[in-house]
């Protein structure tokens, strides 16, 4: 019998051969099933549906956004209501909806069940990390309603225009809420990170080794490492601008700062700090929800293009090797913020540098479909048309890179593109991707095919378009965040592509209602799945759809091979599940 | 509506040739784009030639990754669409050795460190060097200062020396940048409110301070970008080359009146702009 312990570790491992789950060890009342679960699918499934809900909101601002470039002369918002429109619409589809989703949301979901184990290290943990983020949730979205209305100072929140209510209105109570919100996710997110490294390293199935995990998984590792290193010097930026907002102190204000004729008293201190600070896990954030979503890409193409991906151990050491990089070179978001030119230069090298191991993981997903035999589903759609993006969008990262040409990008629409497309688009396709793939898992149907395709379709199409015509506002010198682009000449160019970018963008939002219509009632109404509908070669696939509580039944399930055993050399089936003796 | 995948495998062969063609037409359409609508802004100034070289030199390196990566992805997915007969032999074995995956690993860690580095440090370098180098001796001198949401533009003067400034003298209607009165040097200083005259073909150098929050100065034609930090003095570089009038834009948000912080760089010659300073109020 699998005994909780009072960690709450429950493995399958350590259980030994003999376990056995017991019914009634699923607990029955409905909170205990659906609210306060400690399963990690449902803990899963509220991620998800969380930042649904939050994705909701992130894409209302971005339509309003989109609302007041396109047709400035009839705005319906003031200057600083759209600043807070850009503020929160960052912050929530960086942190509430991209992170929730996908790192939180199928990293719980899926680590287990690709690994073997029975739930996570933690289940009590991973409830609270759930029960944590709510609260966040809340507070961000309360800020709308405050006096002086939510944050206004951008979802990067330098200060001092975060720091000093003189600044901005949105830096009243607006970003009070901002900071607390974050710090609540932070601390959430680093419970989850710490549960996913401990479920990894100690409750993988017999037989397990760490190079027959899955991809998918190795991402998610490499992706709670760099979070959990990474987020602990915003938290500690976070409560210093509380200190400086609330306090009295001055780490990110200097003395003689004047509004008005007012003179502050703060001093000693400087913004360029923060700077550091936020972009120590700014940088790696990225690689914390870009990673996933290429792990999902390579396991979504083996499956479905019948072979094991190309260069799988390679594509782990590019993996690690990425990580490291993403850890040193934050600066590249300051090459203008006077710092010195070697510093520069430095950052500008490393930086650049993670384009090598970055196209091997490129090279290596093409590489994936190589003698495949491709079958063009919906998740495979997705996974092909990461390929895509991530082969657009990650070139123009040069372009930011390079420190000499950042000087003229820097804070242009060309970033605005870039950075939607490999921390939007690839992330969204990612998350899309392993929905339709893993739906069976969860609700033990699959997804509509039909809807599916279209919603690929309305997702590619229009969010291409909209980032890549971004780019070429950048190129003709558009400057971001800006309220309305008329009062400059030097814009007028990149100006005339504000409409048409707002119509792609429309239809990009329209075309997520597809998704959720396909979602919701595929769950109830969608074709039952088997066990495999896939024929996957991956744990996973070796329960039922959906995954009990317990995950693997009775016997506890032994990893006898790799994960991708799809056309096997010495074998006339077409695959060998990784769980079949 | 579609029944168990695996039973209908191969499941939609007809998406090869779609997705094929969504990808050549995304493909066709970025570069066309690029090549038709992403043109920067004329160029002003000295440095911002090698810039423009560098920018070229990504435009031509990873418009040819692009379009390779791009046409490779189109070709498996046509190659490699699924057939009715499973393992088509033709194909060969998928499982590749893994000396020819070092082999494919090594291509592109070749080819980025000699693309991307060699455009950080051989193409880029040297514009880079210009704007963060040594200053020429004979620059002309301005003071920026930023303020919400207004660019404050303060000269030395005659006696080519900023008087000195602080904090607590700043008014907004009579001494914007808080220039001390007691200080000799301030007495011949000239401020103007966004107007930068700047002489053609000589370097200018401009230090930026800022008053309130960050602000960053920006002149697109110039190739400038420089972020300007309360409690710090900073400084750019730049020589203009062409004549005319520029916008001065802010490019680091600074609150809501950041869309419209505007000013003007005026560039004409070295006599217009002495004549110009000549009829500018002193400070006191």
């Amino acid at each position: 019998m699998v005994e909780r312990a009072g960690t709450g570790v429950l493995t399958a491992e350590r259980a030994g051969p003999t376990a056995r789950v017991e019914e009634h060890h699923a607990p029955r009342s409905f909170l205990g099933r659906y609210v306060f679960s400690t399963d990690h699918k449902v803990i899963g499934l509220q991620y998800l549906l969380t930042a649904m809900l939050m994705a909701l909101v992130g894409g209302a601002l971005a339509v309003m956004i989109r609302y007041q470039l396109a047709w400035p002369e009839k705005t319906v918002v003031t200057p600083e209501t759209y600043l807070a429109l850009v503020t929160m619409h960052g912050t929530i589809m960086v942190f509430f909806v991209v992170s929730l989703a996908l790192v939180s949301g199928f990293g719980n979901f899926l680590i287990p069940l690709h690994i073997g184990a029975r739930d996570m290290a933690y289940p009590f943990l991973n409830m609270l990390s759930f029960w944590t983020v709510v609260p966040g949730c809340l507070l961000m979205l309360a800020a709308f309603f405050v006096e002086g209305g939510a944050a206004a100072a951008g979802w990067t929140a330098y200060p001092p225009l975060s720091a000093l209510k003189e600044a901005v209105p949105g830096s009243g109570l607006g970003q009070t809420l901002w900071l607390l919100a974050m710090a609540l996710f932070i601390a959430s997110f680093t419970m989850g990170g710490l549960n996913y490294i401990t479920t990894i390293l100690n409750c993988r199935a017999k037989g397990m080794t760490l190079m027959r995990m899955p991809l998918t998984v190795w991402m998610f590792f490499v992706s709670a490492v760099l979070g959990v290193l990474a987020f602990p010097p915003l938290t500690a930026a976070a409560l210093m601008l509380l200190g400086d907002r609330h306090l009295g102190t001055s780490f990110f204000l200097p003395g003689g700062l004047v509004f008005g004729e007012e003179v502050l008293a703060h001093e000693g201190g400087t913004p360029l700090l923060f700077q550091h600070l936020f972009w120590f896990l700014g940088h790696p954030e990225v690689y914390v929800i870009v990673l996933p979503a290429i792990g999902i890409a390579f396991d979504v193409i083996a499956t479905h293009a019948r072979r094991p991906p190309f260069g799988y151990r390679i594509s782990v050491y590019a993996t690690l090797l990425i990580a490291f990089l993403s850890m040193i070179v934050w600066g590249h978001h300051m090459y203008v913020s006077g710092m010195n030119p070697l510093v520069g230069e430095y950052f500008s090298i490393a930086t650049v540098s993670i384009t090598a191991p970055f196209s091997v993981l490129g090279i290596n997903l093409i590489g994936s479909l190589w003698r495949g035999q491709i079958r063009f589903t919906t998740p495979m759609y997705f996974a092909l048309g990461i390929i895509s993006v991530i082969g657009t969008g990650g070139l123009g990262g040069l372009y930011l890179g390079t420190s000499t040409t950042d000087v003229y990008f820097h804070d242009s629409y060309f970033v605005v593109g870039h950075f939607h497309l490999m921390i939007g688009v690839v992330t969204l396709m990612g998350t899309f991707a392993g929905c339709y793939q893993w739906f069976p898992k969860m609700f033990g149907r699959l997804m509509n095919e039909r809807l599916g395709k279209l919603h690929f379709w309305l997702t590619f199409v229009p969010m291409m378009a909209v980032f890549v015509l971004m780019h070429y506002q950048g190129l003709s010198g558009m400057l971001r965040r800006y309220y309305d682009h008329s009062l400059f000449e030097f814009q007028t160019a990149g100006r005339a592509l504000n409409k048409p970018i707002t119509y792609f963008a429309l239809l990009a939002v329209g075309g997520q209602l597809v998704f959720l219509v396909n979602f919701f009632w595929s769950a109830r109404r969608g074709v039952r799945a088997s066990e495999n509908p896939w024929e996957g070669a991956s744990m996973e696939w070796n329960t039922a759809s959906p995954a009990p509580h317990g995950n693997f039944g009775p016997e506890d399930p032994v990893a006898r091979r790799g994960p991708y055993e799809y056309a096997p050399q010495d074998s006339h089936q077409e695959y060998l599940p990784q769980w079949t003796a | 509506m579609t029944v168990h995948p695996s039973s209908a495998a191969p499941a939609g062969r007809g998406s090869a040739p779609l997705l094929a063609g969504l990808f050549v037409a995304t493909a066709v359409l970025v570069a066309y784009g690029f090549w038709s609508l992403g043109g920067l802004p004329e160029l002003a100034s000295r440095h911002g030639v090698s810039i423009d070289a560098t920018i070229t030199y990504l435009f031509v390196t990873t418009g040819i990754l692009f379009l390779l990566g791009h046409g490779v992805l189109t070709l498996f997915v046509l190659r490699y669409a699924g057939s009715a007969e499973r393992a088509a032999p033709e194909r060969g074995s998928p499982h590749a050795s893994s000396k020819l995956e070092w082999r494919w690993a090594l291509v592109p860690v070749l080819v980025m460190c000699v693309i991307a580095e060699g455009g950080v440090l051989i193409v880029g370098m040297p514009a880079f060097a210009q704007l963060y180098g040594e200053a020429p001796p004979d620059s002309f001198v301005v003071e920026v200062v930023g303020k919400q949401f207004e660019w404050l533009v303060h000269y030395p003067g005659p006696d080519g020396v900023f008087g000195r400034s602080e904090a607590k003298l700043v008014n907004d209607a009579r001494n914007p940048i808080g220039l001390d009165k007691k200080d000799p040097a301030a007495k011949d200083d000239i401020y103007t409110r966004g107007q930068m005259h700047l002489p053609v073909g000589r370097g200018a150098l401009i230090r930026l301070r800022a008053l309130d929050v960050l602000h960053s100065f920006t002149v697109p034609q110039f190739r400038v970008k420089q972020d300007l930090i309360p409690g710090f003095l900073g400084r750019t570089q730049f020589e203009p080359t062409r004549t005319g009038q520029y916008e001065l834009a802010c490019a680091e948000l600074c609150g809501l009146g950041h869309y419209r912080m505007r000013g003007f760089i005026t560039v004409e010659s070295q006599e217009e702009v002495d004549q110009w300073l000549s009829e500018q109020e002193p400070a006191f």
